[in-house]
């Protein structure tokens, strides 16, 4: 018991309290220090979401089945949008995977300040770890979702039918286009946790946000099909090439330039930087208004 | 050996008012000059010359507070409410940050202004007691060196794997201080968080934060209002009046200053305080107070009563603007700060109360109130909707009295009221 201590009383251990100055000051020192919070942050979000549901980890599994079937209907056979020769189910469910994993984030992400204004009126954390570990816990729901993607795609693969997924070694890229949409959207959820925390009244603005950035994003329509009138908003849309991508990964089709990646990890690298130089800028004295 | 907490002229501005949470409409509107940013909100306490910020609708929490502490003190902070205490607290413990001045801190702060932040009722307590131990600042390798004793103070045995919404509230709080009275921290803050919990459990937790101190010389910053507690815990104890540092010393010595200090105010006039001046006076803009007297049965201002007699306790305010639904609560409270009751007018009053002046008074029968010193405090508000005069102590008076509660014995008697109560003795055979 004193062991451990001592081991913490380091001599010369000294922190000094007072206003803090310029923008980007990563204290990653303390951010190392509190790694053990991290991880039992994302066990809390895991375990209280799915013990507060009724059917527990299966509405994970359930969730992109259910939105799959209803884009199938209305899209697929109602408005007859193309899927680039994937059967719809497949070409749906793909784009959910990535689209999901990402408005979750930011869904919970953005509300970092609104959601946890009690917890961080009592206590000192590093704050950045909350919109993290929602990213991280996010993970897990993201691979119970791939277990109805693979159910499919199997059974596709297994009936043989005419553009069925195209198993190659692409998959093992998939890491990358993940990795990129959990890195754009810590920088989205940043910026909007740090903006509702001023403005309270975002929060109902970034539930319309999501809506409209999905239907900016490649997820009912293949990116082939966007005249090039409407290019621009695909390039504007940091979105558009991780979804693209996973379409690319998981199912081998897909339409991808080199410039339009550069464009995006560019577009992502920016918002996740300047994201965390606003969130540390309100974190500060957030307490103080609320 | 350099203290373990230097503090130099700390100070902290808080902006009141509109620049909290806003609308973007508010700004908006402030930016294109539509309207101007929103006064000062109703119910808000004039603020006192001396801390008023140099910008308008700010004002200083703290003001140029210095004092450095040895390794090892156990140093109790005494204030009135509001008068900086949980702001020096959440400076030092990082939850928000100084405006300027510094803090040099040698140690790890643990900082308990609140017993079970961060719990989630979902989790069982063995996960509770790893999350909160991570969120007090804790490694998880020390936390499982300590769950043991953690379970055993915690006195929650077989509950341990259980959600802890199920807990009774004895239960949550007895987990929740035993987390964090295992922490190892060279600093602990800790806030008011005795008021919480049957006595027998706070008594536990006074003696393990003495060991704490003694036995494993960790320095303790204690707020409190029980200058009980802080007398028997305490070495030291620094005095805050107005966001100043106005006495450091001996727990004793220091006590007795913010007791004369707090009482101070009936010096206005034996039992009775008047704003002549509406410009002073405590205010909204629907309603301002205008006085507050306590009488005796004679109907004289004074501020000594009799146990056995009653106190009629009387506000004077005035509605500026017409007024729907409002209400007056008097707070009676102990001299530490304990509240014993609060009444309120409500069903009295008229639904609606044009512009004019208006007195409502509070009977306080006698035979109810204990031997000692009480505070009156008053607010005013509109129920559901709004406060307009937020609580403020404006008055104290004291009760004496040979004997009250059914005694003659002149002893100090327990409690925070001491009703005279109907007993009766009776012989029921061998």
């Amino acid at each position: 018991m004193l062991l451990l201590a001592d081991v913490k009383s380091a001599p010369g251990y000294e922190l000094i309290v007072e206003r803090s100055h310029g923008w980007l000051k990563v204290r990653w020192r303390e951010l190392w220090d509190y790694r053990d919070l991290l991880l039992l942050l994302v066990q809390r979000d895991f375990i209280s979401r799915y013990k507060q549901t009724l059917l527990g980890p299966l509405w994970f599994l359930l969730q992109p089945v259910l939105t799959t079937a209803v884009f199938a209907i209305v899209f697929g056979r109602f408005a007859g949008l193309p899927t680039d020769g994937i059967p719809g189910p497949l070409f749906y469910l793909c784009g959910l995977l990535a689209w999901n994993y990402f408005s979750q984030n930011i869904t919970t992400g953005g509300a970092t300040f609104v959601n946890n204004a009690h917890l961080f009126n009592k206590v000192y954390f590093p704050r950045i770890l909350v919109p993290v570990s929602i990213v991280v816990a996010n993970l897990v729901s993201f691979a119970l979702q791939l277990v109805p993607f693979v159910l499919f795609a199997a059974f596709y693969f297994l009936s043989g039918k005419q553009g069925a997924a195209v198993l190659s070694w692409a998959v093992l890229l998939l890491p990358l286009p993940l990795l990129q949409i959990a890195a754009l959207s810590l920088g989205v959820s940043l910026w909007m946790a740090a903006s509702t925390a001023k403005y309270r009244d975002l929060v109902h603005l970034t539930a319309y946000l999501t809506q409209i950035w999905m239907f900016a994003t490649p997820i009912i329509y293949p990116l082939s099909k966007v005249s090039a009138a409407w290019r621009w908003v695909v390039w504007a849309n940091p979105m558009s090439v991780p979804v693209e991508a996973f379409r690319l990964c998981l199912l081998g089709r897909g339409t991808l330039a080199p410039p339009e990646v550069a464009l995006s990890l560019g577009l992502t690298a920016a918002l996740l930087i300047s994201g965390i130089a606003v969130f540390q800028r309100v974190e500060r004295t957030v307490v103080d208004s609320a | 050996m350099k203290p373990i907490v230097e503090v130099q002229n700390l100070s902290k501005l808080y902006h009141l008012g509109a620049t909290g949470l806003t609308s973007v409409r508010e700004s908006l509107e402030s930016v294109f000059g539509r309207k101007k940013p929103a006064p000062r909100p109703a119910g808000r306490m004039p603020i006192p010359d001396d801390r008023t910020g140099p910008e308008p609708n700010t004002f200083w929490a703290l003001r140029d507070v210095s004092f450095s502490v040895q390794a090892g003190a156990v140093v109790g902070i005494v204030g009135r409410n509001g008068a900086g205490k949980s702001t020096l607290l959440k400076i030092l413990s990082r939850i928000t940050e100084p405006t300027s001045g510094r803090a040099i801190l040698r140690g790890r702060v643990v900082s308990l202004l609140e017993v079970g932040t961060g719990f989630h009722p979902e989790l069982s307590g063995r996960e509770n007691i790893f999350l909160n131990g991570a969120i007090l600042g804790m490694r998880r390798a020390e936390i499982a060196a300590k769950f043991d004793e953690i379970v055993d103070f915690s006195e929650v045995g077989a509950f341990i794997d259980t959600p802890v919404k199920r807990y009774s509230s004895g239960m949550f709080v007895r987990l929740a201080f035993a987390v964090a009275a295992h922490l190892d921290p060279e600093i602990l803050l800790i806030d008011e968080v005795l008021a919480v919990g049957d006595a027998g459990f706070q008594k536990k937790c006074l003696g393990k934060m003495g060991e704490v101190a003694t036995q494993q010389g960790r320095t303790v910053f204690f707020v409190s209002h029980n200058m009980g507690a802080v007398r028997a815990l305490c070495e030291h104890a620094v005095l805050i009046e107005g966001g100043r540092l106005t006495r450091t010393g001996p727990p004793g010595e220091v006590i007795s200053q913010y007791l004369a200090g707090s009482m101070s105010k009936v010096g206005e006039q034996d039992g009775a305080i008047a704003w002549e001046d509406l410009a002073l006076a405590p205010q909204c803009p629907e309603v301002a107070l205008r006085g507050l007297r306590l009488l005796d049965p004679t109907g004289r201002p004074s501020s000594t009563f009799e146990a056995d007699k009653p106190v009629t306790i009387e506000i004077t305010y005035e509605v500026l603007q017409r007024l729907r639904g409002a209400r007056f609560t008097l707070l009676l409270l102990t001299q530490e700060g304990e509240l014993a009751f609060a009444a309120t007018d409500h069903l009295f009053q008229n639904e609606l109360q044009p512009p004019g002046r208006y007195r409502t008074s509070c009977h306080i029968p006698g035979g109810l109130l204990n031997r000692r010193n009480y505070q009156v405090s008053v607010q005013c508000d509109i129920p559901g909707e709004r406060y307009l005069l937020p609580a403020a102590e404006y008055l104290t008076f004291l009760v004496s009295g040979a004997g009250n509660q059914s005694s003659n014995f002149p002893e100090p008697w327990p409690g925070v009221v001491c009703p005279k109560l109907d007993w009766k003795v009776e012989a029921v055979g061998k």
